[in-house]
């Protein structure tokens, strides 16, 4: 059940209880419980809104900053980045396989407080042996939505 | 001057559908729950096969019976899904949609004066196809206490000595219904027993939410009395496509291909390279829409319930049929009514045959938004008129 609570909400976080348990045919007080067990085991980690910030004239930049460290003793991957993602300015940060270690994103800003962060926060750390910083043109899909404008029903309007 | 028509045509009335279409399309902002077709896209991969094909030319007909590739596809998906085996040589043909196959099955096997046994409510195309083929239909009537399934006691009141062909329409538009094994069974020992033959438009068939679909050709002693008619339309989004097969009996089979191929010459070439994708990678996309479906399902069964709606359970397709004999009113008249005052369109079950009186067919082809919002009009319809009691 848990997952099929979680393929729902991943669509729909603002789907109300009654109507998540009328479509997976559940009681609406079990999928409560899940709900809230899953919130406390950091399964579901927030609800969130997918927004296109261009629709609205903020001028937010989206940069994704690849980043080789060189990890040491007492000093890992999970303990480097744990330095990175502090920064409130880290939108998210993942450990990738590949030619470089952490993909870092930071979303919302302009693109002087991006390279600030980068040249005064980032490549000084000691772990950081590189970065090379890359801006976001334009998003056309996000979490699995197509952006742009969605095209009218086109079927006809009755049919057998 | 003379009259320029056939008298055979003209006693044909149009379908019931078109005349509400007709009335709907004129009414400005009118929301639909009318619709008879998927409202999910053609999956990428498989459009992009379609288009593939276009660009490296493929523009020609194809065989009669349609491209080998396509036909040996069908036999192992019809193999994989149903358990059952056809030789794509001599015993499956790609048709235009399944309505062609329906349309050349009958015209293959009847003889002028041969009964044709049609289960209703069910799609509109059977009884018109039937006289058009100089057959004679004979309803029969599914019934809610039976959940809309075919009985043994139904079919066996109809059965005369002319009695040649029995349409198997599950899983049923428009009742949802569908048919098990066990239900199957009783049903193929009568057919055998009459010597009756079977077209089976399974055309829902992957459209099933308790369970898999049962062909009755995987029967023992069916396949040879059984035209199987399916395609792609439901169950990959392709409606548009235009594309189905027929599989049968390679006796019966030679005949429906030679009517196809003075009146058709060969199923669309694009859609047939298409079609080869769909059943290679398109299970994923099939599981993604029935899961969608099911969802849309239980949502609207229950929500019609909770507004005061008796409302049968559908197991199949993508229609819920909810009765309205507490209101007093025709469906013809409801639904308009429900048109008229909230907007929203849909179909009277009559247009489903006579027994359809007293229901309404309504799609889960929508998003859950758009579902919603029609629900809301449709419960502030049922209160005024609840109000007016």
């Amino acid at each position: 059940m848990r997952e099929k609570i979680l393929a729902v909400l991943e669509k729909n976080s603002r789907i109300d209880l009654g109507e998540l348990a009328s479509i997976l045919g559940e009681s609406e007080a079990n999928i409560a419980n899940e709900m809230a067990e899953m919130e406390r085991d950091n399964v579901i980690c927030g609800y969130h809104t997918l927004i296109n910030w261009e629709k609205t004239g903020n001028e937010k930049m989206v940069a994704l900053i690849e980043v080789k460290v060189t990890p040491q003793r007492g000093m890992g991957f999970d303990k480097i980045a744990e330095r990175i993602y502090q920064y409130s300015e880290v939108e998210s940060i993942y450990l990738m396989s590949g030619a470089y270690d952490f993909m870092v994103m930071l979303e919302g800003k302009t693109m002087r407080e991006v390279a600030q962060f980068v040249s005064e926060k980032l490549s000084p750390m000691d772990s950081v042996l590189s970065t090379a910083t890359h801006f976001v043109l334009k998003k056309y899909k996000d979490h699995g939505t197509i952006m742009c404008d969605k095209p009218e029903d086109e079927r006809m309007l009755i049919t057998p | 001057m003379r009259n320029p028509l056939s008298d055979l045509i003209v006693q044909i009335p149009p379908s019931g559908i078109r005349k509400f279409f007709d009335i709907v399309s004129e009414m400005e902002g009118a929301i639909s729950l009318g619709v008879g077709e998927p409202d999910f896209d053609t999956p990428w991969h498989i459009r992009d096969e379609g288009i593939h094909s276009l660009k490296k030319g493929r523009t020609f007909y194809t065989s009669n019976a349609g491209l080998k590739e396509l036909k040996i596809e069908i036999c192992r998906y019809l193999e994989r899904r149903f358990h059952v085996n056809y030789d794509y040589t001599d015993e499956v043909m790609v048709t235009v949609g399944g309505s062609e196959a329906i349309d050349i099955a009958l015209r293959a096997m009847l003889n002028p004066g041969d009964e044709v046994l049609i289960p209703q409510p069910s799609y509109v195309s059977y009884v018109p196809c039937t006289v058009l083929a100089g057959g004679v239909p004979v309803e029969v009537q599914l019934e809610e206490k039976d959940r809309f399934r075919l009985t043994k006691d139904k079919l066996l009141e109809k059965i005369t000595p002319k009695t040649k062909i029995l349409i198997l329409p599950f899983p049923n538009n428009p009742t949802g219904s569908i048919m098990e094994e066990e239900d199957l069974r009783e049903i193929a020992k009568i057919v055998e027993e009459k010597d009756l033959f079977v077209i089976s438009d399974e055309i829902y068939c992957e459209l099933t939410y308790k369970g898999k679909h049962n062909t009755i050709a995987a029967l023992p002693g069916m396949k040879e009395r059984t035209v199987l008619i399916n395609g792609f339309s439901k169950s990959y989004a392709m409606t548009g496509w235009r594309l189905g097969y027929a599989c049968a009996p390679a006796v019966i089979l030679k005949q429906m291909l030679k009517i196809h191929q003075y009146a058709i010459m060969c199923a669309p070439t694009t859609s047939q390279y298409a079609a080869i994708e769909a059943l290679r990678n398109g299970d994923e996309d099939v599981e993604r829409m029935r899961g969608a479906y099911d969802e849309r399902r239980r949502f609207l069964v229950k929500a019609l319930r909770d507004m005061g709606f008796d409302c049968y359970e559908p197991q199949g397709a993508f229609y819920v049929f909810p009765s309205i004999k507490r209101f007093g009113m025709s469906s013809d008249a409801f639904a308009l009514k429900l048109l008229e005052e909230e907007k929203v369109a849909v179909v009277p079950g009559t247009a489903f045959g006579d027994c359809g009186e007293g229901y309404l067919r309504i799609s889960y082809a929508y998003s859950l938004k758009d579902l919603k919002r029609a629900l809301e009009r449709i419960e502030r319809f049922l209160k005024k008129l609840d109000a007016k009691e």
